[in-house]
């Protein structure tokens, strides 16, 4: 088994017209045992950009904090808030820094630039940025979110629309996926503000 | 010029030692993302042409359906990258980043050679672990310059080059139709040619053809130059009714504003 799948997880970002959304599963397991049903696996960078991070839990959690420091120096030393792409090579320099004892995490990110524009990319565990403007996929489930996703997803999306669409995807990857599931949330970013919702999923 | 001393530059290797334990426990480590590629490169009568495919792989699963596999290096000069993903994009860049400061310093285009060197010396002193297998060209003052690079940091100057699994397949259209003196037409529909049988006939391969024409002073970057593989649009809608999925607005927490402070004036 590869430390990718220890923990488990399945994250997902879509792009709509105007807006993101990004949405993971709120398992924590250790192996085949559950441990936790709501551990946080997306977390907020700036007021408009999330960070989804699939893969070893305890490399979630050190790198949300690294991530946090580095964004938080940013501010202070460029006294504006970062941009989504900024962020992501942010992301991808950490990364690849430790190219030969990586940390074992796949991110996503997805957010709004300053002129409102979807932002949405993921990673491999070194850094290599793979932009899209469609959706991108993490986790243990991610076979079945891509299936899902290239089914569903499609272009120019309402904040409302993609809810339902990135909501069904996810929902309907976990339940066939046995290390992801217990649950969900959902952000939707748009201009006017982030939309969270928790979603009721399958609790086995 | 000596760069300036950052104490923090450079790998890190502080999580070598766990993850050794972990692969020693059985975990195995994850495989990074390949662009197992075609990439091609021919001289031709006026310059250079580079090529290349646009998908990355992760295993058997295509991560990225129209990647960018022809890097930037300096106004001159163009990369082709094919290996692990992550290398080919950095050390790319970086390299880039120093043609930058040498050309400043030297107040000079830099030399086709010079970035050459540069990345042999890199890739050499990873021993292969850095995985970039490039293709450079570009037209400097001696002229147009085609060079590839393997991981462990031998180089070769080639008149017409391919390299990533899908190298045979576009070797095979090269040792029939290239030429000396190839127009500029000519090229790149070999140069495209060449790219598709890899598209085709390996799996490592796949999309879009991208094309790169360095001349004298100027490039022509053909990004999505041919596109034979266009998905058609989807038939049926998915989309789900408003209301479809349940779900619940989470609790936000207590907010500390004046109404709810605790009364203290007496």
């Amino acid at each position: 088994m590869s430390i990718m799948q220890f923990n488990g997880s399945a994250i997902v970002a879509m792009v709509g017209k105007d807006c993101v959304a990004i949405a993971a599963d709120k398992r924590l397991g250790q192996r085949a045992l559950t441990v936790s049903t709501d551990f946080q696996k997306v977390f907020p960078i700036t007021e408009r950009t999330y960070i989804g991070l699939a893969g070893l839990a305890t490399d979630v959690k050190t790198l949300h904090d690294r991530f946090r420091m580095r964004v938080n120096l940013y501010k202070h030393r460029e006294e504006r808030t970062i941009e989504p792409k900024t962020f992501a090579h942010l992301v991808s320099h950490m990364l690849y820094e430790r190219r030969f004892g990586p940390y074992f995490v796949e991110p996503v990110i997805a957010g709004l630039d300053k002129n409102n524009r979807p932002f949405v990319c993921n990673m491999d565990l070194i850094g290599c940025i793979n932009y899209t403007d469609d959706f991108v996929v993490a986790g243990t489930a991610d076979n079945n979110l891509f299936g899902m996703c290239e089914s569903l997803w499609e272009p120019d999306l309402g904040p409302e629309e993609l809810f339902e669409t990135i909501s069904q995807s996810l929902l309907n990857a976990v339940d066939r996926d046995a290390m992801s599931g217990w649950g969900a949330v959902v952000h939707i970013i748009t201009p006017d503000g982030i939309i969270e919702r928790e979603l009721k999923g399958r609790m086995d | 010029m000596a760069p300036p001393a950052d104490t923090n530059a450079g790998f890190k290797f502080d999580n070598v030692k766990r993850n050794q334990l972990l692969s020693d426990k059985g975990y195995n480590l994850p495989r990074a993302t390949k662009t197992g590629t075609t990439i091609v490169g021919i001289i031709y009568k006026d310059g250079v042409i580079l090529g290349a495919d646009t998908r990355a792989t992760n295993g058997p699963i295509v991560s990225d359906k129209n990647c960018r596999k022809i890097h930037y290096l300096a106004p001159n000069m163009y990369c082709c990258g094919a290996g692990t993903a992550a290398d080919t994009d950095s050390t790319t860049n970086m390299i880039s980043s120093q043609l930058a400061l040498h050309s400043l310093n030297t107040g000079r285009e830099a030399r086709v050679v010079t970035a050459m060197t540069m990345l042999k010396q890199y890739l050499f002193r990873y021993q292969g672990h850095v995985g970039a297998a490039l293709v450079l060209g570009g037209y400097d003052t001696s002229g147009p310059h085609l060079f590839t690079i393997h991981p462990h940091g031998s180089t070769s100057e080639l008149p017409f080059t391919t390299m990533g699994s899908g190298s045979l397949a576009a070797m095979s259209v090269f040792e029939s139709r290239w030429r000396s003196g190839l127009s500029r037409d000519e090229g790149v529909e070999l140069v495209k040619d060449a790219i598709e049988a890899g598209i085709f006939n390996d799996l490592g391969s796949g999309s879009n053809v991208d094309v790169c024409v360095i001349t004298r002073g100027n490039v022509e970057y053909l990004r999505g130059y041919s596109t034979p593989n266009e998905r058609v649009p989807k038939e049926q809608s998915y989309r789900f009714a408003r209301g479809t999925t349940e779900f619940i607005v989470p609790r936000t927490a207590p907010s500390n504003d004046e109404s709810s402070a605790m009364d203290v004036s007496a």
